[in-house]
């Protein structure tokens, strides 16, 4: 396998595929725009809210007809080891776009474990293929672009869901570039091989999360709100630290 | 005055006489997050040492929960700031509806992580209050493989001596669970009413086919 992973003058994906998605989603978003509905609870977080429910339901379909049933068949068909594998495998390479990312972010500390992470998997854990840095206690500090412009002060902005993408700030669709540029997987030069490991890494993540979507299935009254809610508290909390300040409208604390 | 004042010390005296000595002691000493810690311990032994709990026995869940987690919470408080303004509007029947419904929401919701848990162990932070403070945040981690999961809670403490701390929220990956059921709970209550919020849990809450 090849990487060239210090090329960055020459973008090595295909422009006219992506500009194929990019007028897609285009239409798309134009055709929800169209069926605009007025919104019963306004969140000022959340200012496109009709149009984000829209195509929130059309990914909510997609998933629910090819990622899932693709999902469980991969599930079944493979062996928990070698799914163990798969992960570990695209996790490392991950830890290499967060040792770019924690080191842009100050963070010494989580920077040095991610290259220790790198440097045991990789080599160690073969080519990645298993987690050795963690039998050791070296910690996962996962960062990526958007949330090194969340430490460098950006705000966040509206909340968007992006059509295939999923739920997303206008700070993380400003980031995308970025880090779709860094995904070491982006940089494999050959495009079978490229698509390969994109939908493999695609199939495995969502093989991964399969139980935990049939959990949010069981437990949102709305499945929208829900999941907004739960990825704007945690991007909130991750551009602070893990302490954000407790939000101004105060919830009422005598309870009764 | 002064006669009722004596009434209420002696009603006072007689209220801790029977509550008894040890346990009133223990209950005051347990600090937030020892309290936690003792609880998580438990937990997470009850869960390991018992298979139908990790496969999702919904009754065996909800005795744990009744019998280690919920003593420890203050369920109508929990409810209440999820509910938001209309908690006041709400019947005492209704808020007994409410919580009852929602506490069935959540259980039948973690039962389904249980299935996650194998070696997992919990590390309490070092807790940042003062001995004053009447409302706490205690911070842990679950460590398994991987990633460290931020696991947090809000406690507050009960008004009036040893009756300890109770949760009141609690936070999974930065997440707090009270907030991401608000701004559902109110688009049903403004669409139909507390009636209809109950109607939607009790829906949400009956037993479904199970896929995949």
């Amino acid at each position: 396998m090849r990487f060239a992973a210090g090329n960055s003058g020459k973008a090595s994906w295909c422009p006219s595929a992506s500009l194929a998605v990019m007028r897609c989603a285009l239409v798309a978003m134009v055709m929800v725009l169209q069926a605009c509905a007025t919104v019963a609870n306004p969140d000022r977080r959340d200012p496109l809210e009709s149009m984000n429910r829209g195509i929130f339901a059309f990914n909510d379909t997609v998933d629910e007809k090819v990622l899932v049933p693709v999902a469980i068949a991969y599930r079944d068909a493979t062996p928990d080891w070698f799914r163990q594998g798969v992960g570990n495998f695209f996790n490392n390479l991950e830890d290499v776009w967060s040792v770019v990312n924690n080191a842009l972010q100050g963070r010494r500390l989580d920077t040095g474990d991610s290259i220790g992470r790198v440097m045991v998997n990789s080599t160690v854990g073969v080519l990645g293929l298993l987690d050795v840095a963690s039998d050791l206690n070296i910690e996962r500090h996962p960062a990526n672009f958007a949330l090194t412009l969340g430490r460098w002060g950006v705000r966040p902005g509206p909340f968007l869901v992006i059509p295939l993408l999923g739920p997303a700030t206008v700070r993380d669709i400003a980031a995308l570039p970025v880090d779709f540029q860094g995904s070491l997987v982006s940089q494999v030069q050959d495009e079978s091989v490229r698509t390969a490991l994109s939908v493999l890494s695609l199939v495995d993540t969502r093989a991964i999360y399969l139980g935990a979507g049939q959990v949010v299935q069981g437990a949102a009254l709305d499945k929208y709100s829900f999941f907004r809610e739960a990825y704007l508290q945690r991007q909130r909390n991750r551009d602070y630290d893990g302490n954000p300040p407790e939000e101004p409208e105060a919830v009422d604390p005598e309870g009764k | 005055m002064k006669r009722l004042f004596l009434r209420q010390a002696v009603t006072l005296v007689w209220a801790f006489s029977c509550l008894g000595g040890a346990s009133f002691a223990h209950a005051e000493d347990e600090a937030p997050d020892v309290l936690i810690k003792r609880l998580s311990v438990d937990v997470l032994d009850t869960i390991k040492s018992d298979k139908s709990i990790r496969a999702g026995d919904i009754s065996k869940v909800i005795t744990l929960v009744d019998t280690s987690v919920m003593p420890n919470v203050n369920f109508q408080r929990m409810t209440a700031s999820a509910v938001g303004p209309a908690w006041r509007q709400a019947s005492p029947e209704q808020q007994k509806r409410l919580q009852e419904e929602f506490k069935i929401l959540l259980v039948r919701t973690y039962a389904g992580a249980l299935a996650e848990v194998t070696d997992q162990t919990i590390s309490v932070k070092p807790l940042r209050a003062a001995p004053e403070d009447k409302e706490v945040l205690v911070r842990t981690e679950v460590k398994g493989r991987g990633n460290a999961i931020q696991l947090d809670y809000r406690l507050e403490k009960t008004p009036g001596q040893g009756a300890g701390w109770k949760i009141y929220n609690l936070n999974v990956l930065g997440v707090w669970l009270v907030e991401t059921y608000k701004t559902q709970f109110a688009q049903e209550i403004n669409a139909k009413g507390i009636d209809g919020l109950i109607a939607a849990m009790v829906e949400l809450n009956k037993p479904k086919a199970k896929k995949a």
